[in-house]
């Protein structure tokens, strides 16, 4: 079954690596609904954050071929209810147009939006959340006069993640932690060797 | 041109001496044991050329006559020497006339390091003479690449070129250099070799857990089978791998690229796997308990249809490369591991047995197949030559000991099939990508990665036509390859499915070909043309007699087909003997 998967993946930030990272997708006509790339909180790491609809059979044999490239430390791939994510979008809209008649006020607290930049002849609100929340509020703003939205790609922290400290170093151990995925059959241990 | 820079090699020494970027380089080469280079010439690499005329002591290079030939050189060359081949190739058309070889190489895990010349760093992106964007062309197609736009950047990338290429499952690497950085001088502080990359592990950790599960579920088998391909080769570990099936008494079939990892006459060699390999091999696949596949990634050539293949039986797989475990086939027990390593725990932990009820089961499919197809293509009744006599006598004359490059199509399975190895190392074809125009290049390659080895090309008459131009190479370095071109005045596999798949509509087959003796001749290499089956043995010995290069053309029946065969789409069980 297709679902939407977050794939986190650790890199040393490196020219070129963007491209390689996403001819991977479009190799297999994979379509990215969203892709973010920002530094980790390790020096020299940086973090790339995609999000795909996939089965997850396909999503992992995806992240191994991804993590088989040089330059990238570790993959990881998530559900929705693995991962705390946000994405951040932004609405302009005419100011006279919401002065008169929107109750701004609530309207920013139903939708724990913020009015970012305020002139006399428009308004930048800004809120986060997910896809469904920032959603919501444009259609809300629709009816009156929204000029421009633009959401941003998702930014996720996986809900059981150590940090990339602790993985990087079990990472560069000599072991692989028990708790490393790697089969699927003898992940399920005893049962499967039972003749 | 600056004279200056055309000065003696700078030393190896740790001293500080200013150097530019093209001897930066050529010293990265020399560190590294280079000690050929294919490439060409041309405006953006011609800093790098002006150096190596500084180096010819120390670095050879041979002019080839187009970068595809340089590239599959390169290839031939790590593939019979187990080095990391090295090209060179100038910006623009010089590089993208590289990305042929380049998927060859990184289908087939071949290690090279090809560097090519870039424009100035200031014109990248201006669309300037012969710039291309070769990092973005080559991505899909290289292990790793990487542009250096500043000369001091030049030993340490190189050395992880080198380290990238040749470790783990190996690969091919392209730097890209731009001519700036070529003319550079900068202080050059000695050259460390790479040997540990943060972001890059090239072997995954051996657990001994599956080790030990593998152990027990052969231990426990009736009806185990051997499946292993280049990995044995590229690992090295031919002798680990000898040692595990004598022990545990298994039987043994390869790949065409794992092809020549075990002598071919080894009692537990059954033969070739998938489309045309041997009878017993597919049939015996889906009649096994416990399938051990070893550095093999089930390739679709393999496997046939994936739902009809080895459903009965429990895998165990040996991989370096993790993202191979479960791609195609999922792994009863994965055991990553460079099967160097991982063979020798395997073996320490199995049981010393025989199957021989199990091996007579193969025994039984070899004479269905010596009846169906071997007596009629070893041993024509018709006066017309068939490919694979003259494969089989062949090996009569080099007694399994000559290495064999083989071009893309019939000419190629059967040569496969019927060519005898007693070395690793010995079998030198394009599996993975299929590249028709492999051969003629690539036995130059091997010769100079082998010089004490006989070398054979075996060509067809499409694909000799496809790189014949290196003629002029063999011509010009001296190498001494052995030619064969087996001509059925066909594009034969293509024919042979036109037949079979497409009702006879025989579609832009009929292939003209020039008279490659007079072709070789002007070329100053000797030869002849064959067609009658007394002359056969005394051509090929003249062939292999001959001190120097030689061509030659073996008329063969026009409309043979190669079989076994399984048809695309079917299971390995409906392997077709006729
Ligand atoms: C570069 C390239 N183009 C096309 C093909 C498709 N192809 C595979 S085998 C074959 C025919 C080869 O003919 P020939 O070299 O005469 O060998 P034969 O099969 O007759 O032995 C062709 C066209 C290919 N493998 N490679
Ligand atoms: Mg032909």
């Amino acid at each position: 079954m297709k679902q939407e998967y977050t794939i986190t993946v650790y890199t040393e930030n490196q020219v070129g690596l963007l491209n390689r990272i996403a001819i991977m997708f479009s190799r297999r006509k994979i379509n990215i609904e969203s892709l973010n790339t920002s530094p980790s909180e390790v020096e020299g790491i940086h973090r790339f954050t995609i999000v795909i609809n996939e089965t997850e059979d396909v999503v992992r044999k995806l992240v191994r071929q991804i993590e088989k490239q040089v330059d990238v430390l570790k993959a990881y791939y998530n559900t929705n209810d693995e991962i705390i994510w946000q994405e951040l979008a932004l609405y302009k809209v005419p100011t006279d147009e919401i002065a008169e008649k929107v109750k701004v006020e609530r309207l920013l607290r139903e939708h724990g939006a913020r009015a970012v930049v305020i002139r006399k002849d428009y308004t930048i609100f800004e809120t986060s959340g997910h896809r469904e929340e920032t959603d919501k509020l444009i259609s809300v703003l629709e009816p009156v006069g929204l000029i421009e939205f633009v959401r941003s790609a998702r930014v996720a922290i996986i809900k059981e993640s150590r940090g990339f400290h602790e993985k990087l170093k079990e990472f560069e151990e000599t072991e692989p932690h028990p708790s490393t995925r790697e089969n699927e059959y003898l992940d399920q241990g005893e049962n499967v060797f039972v003749m | 041109m600056d004279t200056a820079l055309k000065t003696a090699p700078a030393t190896t020494t740790q001293e500080i001496r200013t150097i530019t970027g093209s001897q930066a380089l050529c010293e990265a080469m020399i560190q590294e044991g280079v000690k050929t280079i294919f490439g060409y010439p041309g405006g953006a690499i011609m800093p790098i050329y002006d150096a190596l005329y500084g180096y010819e002591d120390k670095l050879e290079h041979i002019l080839v006559r187009h970068e595809q030939g340089g590239i599959h050189a390169a290839q031939g060359y790590a593939r019979t020497s187990g080095r990391t081949g090295v090209v060179f190739a100038t910006s623009g058309p010089g590089a993208t006339n590289l990305v042929t070889g380049l998927a060859d190489a990184m289908i087939d895990s071949t290690p090279l390091v090809c560097i090519t010349g870039q424009v100035f760093a200031h014109l990248l992106g201006t669309d300037a003479f012969q710039e291309t964007d070769v990092i973005n062309i080559t991505t899909p197609v290289t292990k790793w690449n990487y542009q250096i736009t500043d000369a001091t950047e030049i030993p340490e990338i190189l050395a992880k070129a080198f380290y990238i290429a040749g470790s783990g499952r190996p690969g091919p690497v392209l730097i890209d250099i731009t001519k700036n950085a070529q003319l550079q001088a900068f202080e050059y502080k000695g050259y460390k070799p790479c040997h540990h990359i943060r972001s890059y592990r090239p072997k995954p950790v051996v657990r001994k857990s599956y080790v030990e599960e593998a152990a027990r579920l052969i231990n426990e088998a009736e009806r185990p089978f051997v499946i292993f391909g280049q990995g044995v080769i590229l690992g090295g570990a031919e002798q680990e791998f000898k040692a595990f099936i004598e022990k545990a008494g298994i039987p043994a079939a390869w790949t065409i690229l794992g092809l020549s990892a075990l002598s071919t006459d080894h009692p537990l060699n059954v033969g070739m796997l998938g489309m045309h390999g041997n009878y017993g091999p597919n049939v015996l696949t889906n009649e096994c308990d416990v399938l051990i596949a070893i550095g093999m990634r089930f390739d679709d050539r393999v496997t046939g249809r994936l739902d009809k293949y080895a459903k009965q039986a429990k895998v165990i797989h040996l991989d370096i490369d993790p993202a191979e475990i479960d791609k195609n086939i999922k792994a009863t027990v994965p055991v990553w591991g460079d099967c160097k390593e991982t063979l020798p725990m395997l073996t320490a932990l199995v049981q010393q047995k025989a199957y021989p009820k199990w091996l007579d089961k193969f025994r039984e499919c070899t004479k269905r197949e010596d009846e169906a197809v071997f007596q009629g293509e070893l041993h024509p009744t018709t006066p017309i030559l068939s490919m694979g006599e003259v494969i089989d006598t062949l090996n009569h004359i080099t007694d399994g000991n000559a290495i064999i490059v083989t071009d893309v199509g019939q000419h190629q399975m059967v040569a496969c099939r019927y060519a005898k190895f007693n070395q690793s190392r010995s079998n030198v074809t394009s599996g993975g990508l299929g590249t028709m125009g492999f051969a003629l290049p690539a036995a130059i390659g091997a010769k100079f990665g082998a010089p004490d080895r006989e070398v054979v090309a075996v060509i067809g008459d499409g694909g000799f036509q496809m790189t014949l131009q290196e003629l002029g190479t063999i011509m010009q370095s001296g190498v001494k390859v052995k030619i064969i071109i087996l001509n059925n005045n066909f594009l034969g596999m293509v024919r042979q499915w036109q037949e079979l798949f497409h009702d006879r509509r025989y579609s832009s087959v009929d292939i003209q070909s020039p008279d490659f003796v007079a072709l070789a001749a002007a070329y100053g290499i000797s030869g002849q043309s064959v067609s009658d089956r007394p002359l056969l043995k005394p051509a090929l010995e003249a062939m292999i007699n001959h001190d120097g290069s030689y061509l030659l053309e073996v008329m063969v029946g026009k409309e043979n087909n190669v079989f076994p065969m399984v048809p695309q789409g079917c299971g390995v069980a409906e392997i077709r003997l006729k």
